[in-house]
């Protein structure tokens, strides 16, 4: 494969909702400031690409309004996938296998605000079977979560451990939108939002938007001192109906991480950035990833409370902020960004889509030996 | 080509087009047009390494990002799936996508599917959404084009019966396809000229369906090219995209679909397109933009195109074959009527478009485009290895 790197990375601070911005206006100053960040005129951009959703802003062709944010004249080559960025990077890569075009730009927009976020979500059931049953986003995850503290690998503690460390990182992140440190016994003392997920194992609705530039090999080099190199990527899907999987593993993350290079046997991570929209599924995601315990605990998930092991999440986490179409592609961008900053070498970064997990990618990104 | 490797088309596939099929759910349509694309390849589910699915809007349907629930129908569970939407370019678009994983050296067969469903919704109200600080679009593809087929008129000083020619050319194509959807027996210029006017200057008969229909194809890498069947070679592709609007943008013969032109031809090797191919499926979704894509694509001068039409070189038999199969005129599934240009390029060249069959085609171009004409997909097929 060819070496193909993130070399910038932009977001917008996610918020509850933008009454002020509408798709292009979200999209324009991410993209202005990822391409500021890599050196490279727009003009330069060998290929773009961008993942957004029409149902979240209830109108058809939202991504043709957007497109105006990268100024597309001369005419661009250029795609777009319905799914989250992190899908467009994807595509992005793929393209730069080819062999003739160096430089991608990648952005993501969503404007989760504009309609009743669990709701719109049920539209994303199959409309024959699940649909009708009317069961919301949230109500999918609390099954799910149900399921896997019935199987004994977790417990109500635990899954507010991860929230209470998300809003711990997402404190130092000023992008984050849930940022109010709290601690585990406060968390549990909250009423239940859809049993057993109380309101801070799910994530807040977030407005926001996000861009990645991608280059090749020299270019890559050229254009920065410390290229977040892509040594691994891959993603697979699940079976849609809910029946049909075991809710409390995540198989597609495992055979995707052991694609990209980053199964069993793989060197450790620096610092990991998982897309987990609810609490309980940081801990599925982890479990899956094989991802080393910092606590010395036997089950393999982490409760954050410091040790050897990588950094989960230092970003904060789609907890902290989960603009959908988004939030996978941040993780991309949080990870990588990182590791140009110097904050580690190596690194390993999730994205999710679908309802309980159905589709994940699993992207591993290095930086070269050198000092930052 | 410029790309590390090379991709061969070696399975097609299509349903019968119709305004509506009742008789399948969505997962069942796309499986039909997936099958037969993995039987013309002789190949099963467990032979295919990735799928790429597209579509236009999810409004057609009313499912928000399909793909998720028809992973299963397309045996996608356990692989990677990717979905795109790029307007009435997006079966091109998925098209290219995919050879774009061939290309890339990710994977050696991928089923790339585009479908669209139109029963289930009402594509004009879809098309025609109440947005804020944005004027009303309340007649949906045709009122927004048939101003660009009006300028076209003026400009070119076209007679105002060649639409009407490109209508009944490309309904005798559809008479020979049997998967089209609009099969109209006697189809002459007086039943065109008598029909509707809708959007004047554009009749109801010189307008596309509303179609229910898929189209697959499975895209192989060369090491896996060997199938029962010569497979198509991908020449050239490409996309290219510009703003809806801005002053000064030309909507009528768009720099976006003349650059994405050019690109394909050069990777093609291709000089004078009206020579060096043998046929093109152009999508055509009203009559007149025909001859404005003949402008467009470099297949005639500027002003010129209506003349190659009026001249009958654009009919089966004629010296450069426009949409054999019928094209969007004949069956429009918006999300899969690119791809089946694409397809359609690929059967020509492969000698197995049947009764459409343009003898001897060994280079064919397949086109799409889409938005306020402003998205492009395209690509050139050839018989030979390039």
């Amino acid at each position: 494969m060819r070496d193909v790197a993130i070399i910038a990375f932009a977001q917008l601070p996610a918020v509850r909702r933008d009454t002020e911005r509408e798709e292009v206006e979200l999209v324009q100053p991410v993209v202005t400031a990822a391409l500021a960040q890599a050196g490279l005129d727009r003009r330069d951009v060998g290929f773009t690409i961008s993942g957004s959703c029409d149902y979240l802003l209830g109108r058809p062709f939202s991504f043709v309004a957007a497109l105006d944010a990268v100024a597309p004249w001369p005419p661009i080559a250029e795609s777009h996938v319905e799914m989250d960025g992190a899908w467009a990077l994807y595509e992005a890569w793929a393209r730069l296998q080819c062999g003739d075009v160096d430089t991608a730009l990648i952005y993501a927009y969503g404007k989760s605000s504009l309609g009743e976020l669990p709701d719109v979500l049920v539209q994303q059931l199959d409309p024959y079977y699940l649909a009708p049953l009317g069961a919301d986003a949230i109500s999918l995850a609390a099954l799910q979560a149900r399921a896997l503290l019935d199987s004994g690998r977790a417990d109500e503690r635990r899954l507010a451990a991860v929230a209470a460390r998300s809003r711990r990182a997402a404190a130092a992140n000023p992008c984050a939108q849930r940022r109010s440190r709290r601690e585990v016994d406060e968390l549990l003392a909250e009423p239940y939002l859809v049993a057993p997920l109380r309101k801070h194992d799910c994530p807040p609705i977030s407005d926001g938007a996000c861009a990645v530039v991608l280059a090749a090999g020299d270019v890559a080099r050229r254009l920065v001192p410390r290229p977040a190199w892509i040594r691994g990527i891959d993603h697979r899907i699940e079976p849609h109906q809910l029946g049909h999987r075991d809710l409390t593993r995540s198989p597609s993350t495992a055979e995707a991480a052991a694609r990209a290079g980053a199964g069993p046997d793989a060197a450790p991570f620096d610092l990991v950035e998982l897309h987990a929209p609810f609490s309980h599924q940081e801990l599925i995601l982890r479990d899956a990833l094989g991802l080393p315990t910092d606590d010395g605990t036997a089950d393999g998930i982490d409760d954050g409370d410091g040790g050897d092991g990588p950094a989960i999440n230092p970003s904060g986490g789609a907890l902290a902020a989960n603009p959908m179409m988004v939030a996978g592609l941040t993780r991309l961008g949080e990870a990588a960004a990182r590791l140009m900053a110097g904050d580690g070498r190596r690194a390993l970064a999730h994205a999710t889509s679908g309802p309980c997990l159905q589709q994940n990618l699993v992207c591993v990104l290095e930086t070269d030996g050198g000092a930052p | 080509m410029t790309a590390a490797n090379r991709c061969a088309i070696v399975g097609i596939g299509q349903t019968h087009h119709k305004a509506k099929r009742q008789d399948v759910s969505i997962p069942g349509l796309i499986r039909e047009a997936a099958l037969r694309a993995l039987a013309d390849a002789e190949l099963t589910w467990k032979d295919i390494d990735a799928v790429v699915i597209g579509k236009a809007p999810d409004m057609f349907e009313g499912v928000m990002m399909p793909e998720l629930f028809l992973a299963d129908a397309l045996g996608a569970a356990g692989k990677p799936i990717l979905r795109v939407h790029t307007a009435g370019s997006v079966g091109g678009s998925t098209a290219i996508c995919a050879a774009h994983l061939i290309m890339g050296g990710i994977h050696r067969r991928v089923l790339t599917v585009a479908f669209e469903k139109q029963s289930e919704s009402d594509a004009m109200w879809a098309l025609s959404p109440r947005i804020p600080f944005q004027p009303q679009l309340t007649a949906g593809a045709g009122g927004y084009f048939a101003p660009l087929v009006r300028a076209y008129m003026r400009r070119s000083g076209a007679p105002d019966d060649v639409g009407l020619q490109v209508a009944v050319k490309d309904r005798q194509h559809g008479l020979k396809n049997p998967y089209a959807h609009l099969r109209i027996k006697g189809i002459d210029r007086a039943m065109v000229a008598d029909s509707p006017m809708l959007w004047d200057p554009i009749r109801y008969l010189e307008t596309c369906p509303s179609s229910d229909g898929a189209c697959a194809m499975v895209l192989a890498a060369e090491d896996a090219a060997a199938a029962p069947r010569p497979p198509a070679w991908v020449h050239g592709l490409a996309t290219r995209s510009e703003p809806v609007v801005f002053s000064g943008r030309d909507q009528v013969n768009p720099q976006a679909g003349r650059d994405c032109a050019r690109d394909i031809y050069a990777q093609a090797g291709i000089h004078t397109p009206s020579k060096d191919l043998d046929v093109a499926e152009l999508y055509v979704p009203f009559s007149w933009f025909e001859p404005m894509w003949l402008e467009n694509l470099g297949f005639a001068a500027e002003g010129e195109g209506w003349k190659v039409t009026a001249s009958g070189a654009t009919a089966l038999g004629g010296a450069l074959p426009i949409n054999p199969s019928g094209g969007v005129l004949c069956s429009n599934p918006i999300g899969a009527s690119g791809m089946l240009r694409f397809a359609e390029a690929a059967m020509q060249v492969r000698d197995q478009a049947g009764e459409h069959q343009v003898d001897g085609a060994r280079r064919a171009m397949g086109h799409a485009y889409g938005g306020g004409s402003q998205f492009f997909a395209m690509w050139i097929v050839g018989r030979d290895r390039p």
